[in-house]
């Protein structure tokens, strides 16, 4: 599957199915921040992927002033 | 996972409330939450204009659309700051949202009101980007509401941006600030030519309760086309590290983030919160702001001593030293 991450944006490809968690554990990623999106729509972390879907990890903790 | 209320299937879950929603209840519940906290530290009531601060990004963009449908009288406040394409696409997302509302929204730029961008303020100052670009936007938003006639100014600041800066002052004993931190800073008063006059309107946090990937989460199933990307000054700084942290905690903890913060308001903010220290504030010199001149014996704000100094260098073409800073990792 594709999975797009941010700041910067890329692209990388994860091969073979799995489900959110297993994948952000693998990229190293914390669940709490972060949502994962799949068409336009939000996964929770028990749902499967599969080998071609495309998948965003949007980070969304936001620094700056206050 | 299924949806707590209807247990349909699931599209977000909140691990703190041990909770999964579907999309329809989701938005309910997060709507529901800013009511009560509405409600809970009398924000403001239905007859209130309120002016409520608006980056582009999803936390003010989902507040405003809750507050929206929940009826009240909002107008919103964006300020340009300058930062290259960040702040054209901000504004682009802003006036677009407004638009699709039909909600009034005022705009300003700091270039127009006062002859610098945040990037040139923190050349000729030598603060770190996002201290001068705090210091002008609360000094904007203030100024914006007076100005214009609002009793309450309304932020997006969510829990993660408030657990971070309880995170800060704590770990540095800020007890000034400490004293100060509050879903609601009620306005402040000075005495002029034998009247009371405002120099601080009313400010609320209504997402005090929200966290920020709930946010996130509001503005992409609404549709809302929000600023994904980080600001381009925001490398190294320390609030972002200070949620990082927090974020680790409340991963293996849930919870973790709600506890502190509340439990601070409750049981330890009334500590260092110190009556009467209004009686040491002034009015500014130049602007009318308010400024603790009688302790400083300095007669200018803040923002009117940095604005000065900015203008000043700019004019004779002096630079200052970079901030120092460690970068991000």
């Amino acid at each position: 599957m594709k999975v797009k991450l941010r700041n910067p944006d890329r692209v990388v490809e994860v091969s073979g199915p799995r489900n959110v968690s297993t994948l952000l554990r693998e990229l190293q990623i914390v669940p709490e921040a972060v949502l994962v999106i799949r068409d336009a729509t939000l996964l929770t972390r028990d749902e499967s992927l599969n080998e071609d879907d495309f998948i965003e990890v949007r980070p969304v903790l936001s620094g700056g002033s206050r | 996972m299924k949806c707590k209320v209807c247990r349909e299937h699931a599209v977000v879950d909140i691990r703190r409330h041990n909770a999964a929603f579907c999309r329809t209840h989701f938005l309910d519940h997060l709507s529901n939450q800013v009511a009560k906290t509405i409600k809970e530290f009398e924000m403001f009531s239905p007859d209130d204009r309120l002016l409520i601060a608006v980056s582009g990004g999803k936390d003010s963009l989902a507040l405003w659309d809750i507050l929206l449908d929940l009826g009240y009288d909002t107008t919103g406040f964006y300020l340009d700051l300058g930062i290259g394409g960040y702040s054209t696409r901000s504004k682009t997302a802003s006036i677009a949202y407004a638009e699709s509302r039909g909600a009034k929204l005022i705009v300003r730029s700091l270039t127009e009101e006062h002859g610098y961008t945040v990037p040139e303020l923190s050349k000729l100052t030598g603060r770190v980007p996002c201290s001068g670009c705090g210091l002008n936007k609360r000094y904007e938003f203030n100024r914006a509401a007076l100005e214009e006639g609002f009793g309450v100014l309304v932020t997006g600041h969510n829990l993660d941006d408030e657990v971070a800066t309880l995170f800060g002052n704590v770990l540095h004993w800020n007890v000034d600030m400490l004293g100060r931190q509050s879903p609601v800073l009620d306005e402040r008063l000075l005495a002029h030519g034998g009247e009371q006059r405002t120099v601080m309107v009313k400010k609320v946090k209504p997402l005090v309760k929200i966290a920020e990937r709930e946010t996130a989460a509001y503005a992409l199933l609404k549709g809302i086309d929000y600023v994904v990307e980080e600001c381009p000054m925001v490398e190294g700084n320390t609030q972002h590290k200070y949620k990082e942290a927090v974020t680790l905690l409340e991963e293996s903890s849930p919870g973790t983030k709600s506890q502190m913060y509340f439990g601070f308001l409750k049981k330890a903010a009334p500590r260092f919160a110190e009556p009467g220290d209004s009686a040491e504030l002034a009015a500014c010199m130049s602007c009318g702001s308010v400024t603790i001149a009688v302790e400083t014996g300095d007669p200018l704000c803040s923002f009117c001593r940095t604005k000065n100094l900015a203008l000043k260098r700019k004019e004779q073409g002096i630079v200052a030293p970079a901030p120092r800073r460690k970068k991000r990792r």
